[in-house]
């Protein structure tokens, strides 16, 4: 049970004179209960490269595979596949519509055809995930905060009981706080439910602290695929693509380079911590 | 008197329901009382309903308070008179980039500005020629807007508002929908207007590390301004920020830790540099 992309290219405005190559040979396998970082700067094909995964792109060549299938094929189920894998764009919260959260959350799985009882079980399940509490059901999501907005629509994926979770900066907009917050359910749903997300983000300081693999993208290709620790030691390439590594890295390399015996193999402010406390005992 | 000068501040807004029935006020600027220096780098920071934008939106009199009084430049923006002085006195960034470009060439979407306030033409194309090497956006000035990255179009932006020979500049989280590289260069050319052409600069923003070069920093809670300092002093205080849902510098938060397990380490550190030398000086190693 995995993502296989296969050689997949894609080419916007293909055969025009504006066409533009946005992924080159794209060669990944996501399996099951991964939790992996997508980073790279705009324009890199980040964004193409998750429209593959759930059929809103078709590759100009190449195969993407979902639990071994084709997911291009013609007879392919490509609309169950929108419930196995859910997308949850940039500002999400300027699709939700409806007239309360509740019917906004059941939108979803009501398209997958599910009868209104499983459709309402699903919702509430899914805003109870998110912490939404039972009070804010017959609101209006437009009365809600900025922080509750984007819960409600990560509910109105979650609702579809995705497989695998692919979130599109999940914390653009958000106050530090409310960033930690949206972070920390997406851990709890990955911990919990064993759903495999993908995270796509600037923050590379972010991404450290969550995913076990990261995948940087450059110019339409994969130029890192590895943990995030092995990522960053290529800290001055990172920043010639415009990234830059976690501000710790830059510490540790700079107390290794002015004599401290630091181990500077570390991704995170905790293991920064106690890397420095170790060289210094 | 300062460029920007507040006292008590207050802003109210009626909240009402589907019907237009009235269900409730809320005060999104209690009694904010500041000054703020010509030539200043300030900053403002708050989480998302603080009330940061609400105050800076006075500051251009696009919102004018409930009670309480601004002064820009001298001049009450309640008085009608003054409007278009304030308007060219304090010009505006919002956040998102899309919203604010009007032009079909860059150049032309920077002189819309200048043209509006019936500056000569051949003096518009001098404001507009050097507002885009200020922000180091000359060498696209035949461009399409459309053509261009976030940061890039935040730039013309910000050109846009610098053509009409603002003495301040209020930047509405102008990164907040920017990739590193775009945060970059905006802070990059907010900074460059600040030391260069000394114009005052007011950046509101949540993002820590844009604030570490401000002279001066102001924390928004609940409308009323919370805390007040230079960035050294703001960001010692770790616990509280956080209290206000805000954060510090991994760099800061990180020397935080350090100290609290037992290290000689000062407060408020803001750079990777003084953070290694603080380590360093401890164990004799400098």
């Amino acid at each position: 049970m995995s993502l296989i992309i296969n050689h997949v290219s894609h080419i916007y405005s293909e055969n025009t004179a504006m066409a533009v190559p946005a992924l080159k040979d794209i060669n990944l396998q996501i399996k099951d209960g991964e939790f992996i970082g997508l980073i790279g700067h705009t324009g890199s094909g980040k964004s193409t490269l998750i429209q593959h995964l759930n059929g809103l792109l078709k590759p100009t060549s190449g195969e993407i595979y979902y639990n071994g299938k084709d997911i291009n094929d013609e007879e392919y189920d490509r609309k169950g596949l929108r419930g196995k894998v859910g997308l949850v764009f940039q500002y999400p919260e300027h699709q939700l519509f409806e007239t309360d959260v509740f019917k906004d959350v059941c939108f979803g799985p009501k398209n997958l055809g599910l009868s209104k009882k499983e459709t309402e079980l699903r919702a509430y399940e899914a805003l109870k995930q998110v912490g939404i509490e039972d009070e804010y059901f017959y609101q209006s999501p437009f009365d809600l905060s900025g922080g509750q907005k984007r819960r409600v629509a990560i509910a109105g994926v979650l609702a579809m009981k995705p497989e695998v979770l692919i979130l599109d900066e999940p914390t653009a907009g958000l106050d530090p706080k409310g960033r930690d917050e949206i972070l920390d359910l997406i851990a709890k749903l990955h911990r919990e439910n064993g759903i495999t997300v993908i995270l796509v983000s600037h923050s590379m300081e972010d991404v450290a602290k969550y995913a076990k693999r990261l995948i940087v993208m450059n110019r339409g290709e994969v130029m890192f695929d590895n943990a995030p620790m092995e990522v960053f030691k290529h800290y001055s390439e990172l920043e010639k693509v415009g990234l830059a590594a976690p501000q710790v890295i830059y510490i540790m390399n700079r107390l290794l380079e002015k004599g401290l015996n630091v181990n500077t193999q570390v991704s995170t402010l905790e293991e920064a911590k106690t890397e420095i406390l170790k060289a210094l005992r | 008197m300062g460029i920007v000068k507040t006292d008590k501040l207050t802003f109210e807004y009626i909240r009402r329901d589907e019907e237009g029935n009235v269900e409730g006020i809320t005060r999104a600027v209690d009694e904010v009382s500041l000054d703020i220096k010509q030539g200043d780098f300030i900053a403002i920071l708050g989480h998302n309903g603080s009330g940061k934008s609400t105050l800076a939106k006075h500051m251009n009199a696009i919102l004018y308070p409930t009670e309480g009084t601004i002064w820009v430049d001298g001049k009450d923006t309640t008085e009608e008179e003054h409007l278009w002085d304030i308007r060219q006195t304090a010009g505006m960034v919002f956040q998102n980039p899309d919203n604010q470009i009007i032009g079909q060439v860059v150049e032309e979407d920077v002189g819309f500005g200048p043209e509006n306030m019936g500056v000569p033409t051949k003096e518009i194309w001098e404001r507009v020629e050097e507002s885009l090497k200020a922000v180091g956006m000359y060498e696209f000035r035949k461009m399409s807007p459309n053509k261009l990255s976030g940061g890039q179009k935040q730039r013309v932006s910000i050109a846009g508002v610098i053509a009409m020979h603002p003495k301040c500049i209020v930047l509405d989280e102008p990164t907040a929908m920017l990739d590193p590289n775009g945060r970059k260069e905006v802070i990059r050319a907010v900074r460059a207007l600040n030391d260069v052409e000394k114009i005052t600069v007011i950046l509101i923003t949540h993002y820590m590390e844009e604030v570490i070069y401000a002279d001066k920093v102001y924390v928004m809670d609940k409308g009323r301004i919370e805390m007040q300092g230079t960035p050294r002093e703001i960001f010692s205080k770790v616990e509280r920020l956080k209290a206000l849902r805000l954060d510090v510098p991994q760099v800061t938060l990180l020397a935080h830790e350090l100290k609290k397990n037992g290290m000689d380490i000062p407060d408020g550190i803001l750079t990777a540099d003084e953070l290694a030398s603080a380590i360093l000086g401890q164990n004799g190693l400098l």
